[in-house]
């Protein structure tokens, strides 16, 4: 069968596509990344503002937060193209679609993870982390968000058919990303306690490159399901 | 070689195999766990470090062996479902799923009346504890979804997308928490350690692990009746059925 | 017989609470698990029942418009 193009400029021009849209509408760029730098601010205010207290906790606080602020951008990764109809063009494309996936979630990484990625070492400051662990908080964020994206895409091409999935969305994938949140920030602890922590940082990155293999397939296989 | 599993495929093939089996695993399953029950909490001898709180052992294990059990079985079910295409594997892992559910909050709640005697507290952020909650949220996010879907056929595909998925993530989810707690776990808390058993402790365990599972199986086969016949409502055999209950 | 009265029985050596407490809620959990998954058969061939009268009576109300 003719395929048209070949894999390779399918996915950069799905790629460019949905970079070129995110883009025009800033505002879910920014959404989740002031999401974000927000509920980190906001726990100083509730735990208090003693720095000893707010190092120990930092870790935690920031990636709970990025959990939160990832998931959040991640109801609308399908969300558009399921209601204007390209998503079906997609599904009935001869491209296989675990490459046009990875494309999305990919495109949904650079505007999302990258941006709170940057971001990091700002809130850092404000929550006194160690400042041994700033490289070892950006490492895990690095190897972890773009596992939290390909996991969380999962739950999201399975509850976009739906008219309620928000909360529904949550209760499935938070679970899911339990691992990421226990290695990443016991990494960052092990970091500010000067000890190595390259162990923790080769699972993260042993579960990005199983997500990777992985998780497209099962997002391909649910979206079947929910354009059905 | 697998052609005699597909004439199970047949609905009402399935539901009157699910009827003739039920009475078996219902039978076994009240003898089992009676006898286990009254035996563990009459007759076993008192554990000498626990007392008589030990007791609550004998639907403890069994509930939280049960739970992960159960959910193996609903996703081996799912992958049937998604790979073969057969609905009934469908049906059976939605019956599963609530059955699971209830065991695991079952060995949730008796962990925590039981850790409260022996370590003063109802809950510690212990690695089986946690992984068992974990099981307890993944169990519901299968039950919310099948739920929120009108159309069952695509319901059941996209819940057993998710047990599988879940699946693949509980090794790594309950080696991730383990570790984790061999981090924070402060030395006090100390389990009890798994220590030899004396045969007449042990005895009345294990009928009721098999008394649970048994029980299992007669729920999930309840229910696969029920899902039977609410999937398959246009069918005439139904229809009789159907016909026989409202003129009853 | 490892107690020696029935109210030795009911105390468990000073745990009772806890372990009639773990007890009654594990079969009470399981009486609900079951009567529940015993309704459904019934509730579900009621509702095909119910279906069925109303297509019965759709068909009848039509066939005396024609």
């Amino acid at each position: 069968m003719n395929r048209g193009i070949s894999y390779t400029s399918a996915f950069m021009t799905l790629l460019k596509r949905d970079l070129q849209i995110a883009v025009r509408h800033r505002g879910d760029i920014f959404n989740p990344l002031l999401f974000f730098i927000i509920v980190v601010t906001l726990f100083p205010l509730g735990i208090g503002p003693e720095p000893n207290i707010l190092t120990r906790v930092a870790p935690g606080i920031i990636w709970v937060a990025a959990l939160l602020a990832s998931m959040l951008s991640l109801e609308r990764l399908f969300k558009a193209d399921f209601s204007d109809g390209s998503l079906e063009q997609m599904l009935l494309s001869p491209q296989p679609l675990p490459i046009l996936v990875l494309a999305k979630v990919l495109a949904h990484w650079i505007l999302t993870g990258v941006p709170l990625i940057l971001v990091s070492p700002l809130l850092a400051v404000l929550l006194h982390l160690e400042s041994s662990s700033y490289v070892a908080l950006m490492a895990t964020l690095a190897l972890g968000t773009p596992v939290l994206s390909l996991l969380g895409a999962i739950g999201v091409a399975l509850t976009v058919g739906l008219r309620k999935g928000g909360v529904l969305l949550t209760l499935l994938i938070l679970p899911l990303y339990i691992p990421v949140l226990i290695f990443a920030t016991s990494a960052i602890d092990a970091a500010g306690m000067n000890l190595p922590y390259d162990g923790q940082l080769a699972i993260i990155g042993a579960m990005l490159v199983g997500s990777l293999i992985m998780a497209p397939f099962a997002i391909g296989a649910s979206l079947r399901v929910s354009t059905n | 070689m697998w052609k005699w599993l597909n004439s199970y495929a047949d609905p009402q093939r399935s539901y009157n195999l699910a009827g003739t089996l039920l009475p078996w695993f219902a039978g076994l399953a009240i003898a089992l766990i009676g006898v286990g029950t009254i035996w563990g909490l009459l007759f076993a001898p008192m554990d000498y470090q626990q007392g008589d709180s030990f007791r609550i052992i004998y639907i403890h294990v069994p509930a939280a062996s049960m739970s992960m059990a159960a959910y193996m079985g609903m996703a081996t079910a799912s992958f049937i479902g998604i790979v073969w295409q057969i609905k009934a594997a469908d049906w059976a892992a939605a019956s599963i799923a609530p059955i699971g559910a209830v065991m695991t909050f079952i060995a949730l709640f008796t962990g925590a009346t039981w850790g409260k005697p022996m370590w003063g507290t109802w809950w510690v952020w212990d690695a089986r504890l946690t992984s068992e909650l974990v099981l307890l949220f993944l169990y519901l996010g299968v039950i919310a979804l099948y739920a929120s879907f009108e159309d069952k056929v695509l319901a059941a595909r996209a819940a057993g997308i998710l047990a599988i998925v879940g699946v693949i993530n509980i090794p790594i989810i309950k080696y991730s928490v383990e570790w984790w707690s061999s981090l924070h776990q402060p030395a006090t808390i100390k389990i009890t350690e798994e220590s030899t058993m004396t045969g007449d402790m042990l005895y009345p365990l294990l009928m009721n692990i098999f008394g649970f599972g048994m029980m299992i199986g007669a729920l999930t086969l309840v229910r696969f009746r029920a899902e039977v016949l609410a999937r398959n409502g246009m069918r005439p055999w139904v229809r009789e059925l159907a016909n026989a209950e409202a003129t009853k | 017989m490892k107690f020696d009265s029935f109210a030795d029985f009911i105390d468990m050596g000073g745990y009772g609470f806890f372990v009639w407490l773990a007890y009654g809620v594990t079969f009470g959990c399981l009486g609900i698990l079951i009567l529940h998954s015993l309704s459904q058969k019934k509730k579900v061939l009621t509702e095909i029942a119910k279906k069925m009268t109303r297509e019965d009576r759709l068909k009848e109300s039509r066939g005396k418009k024609s």
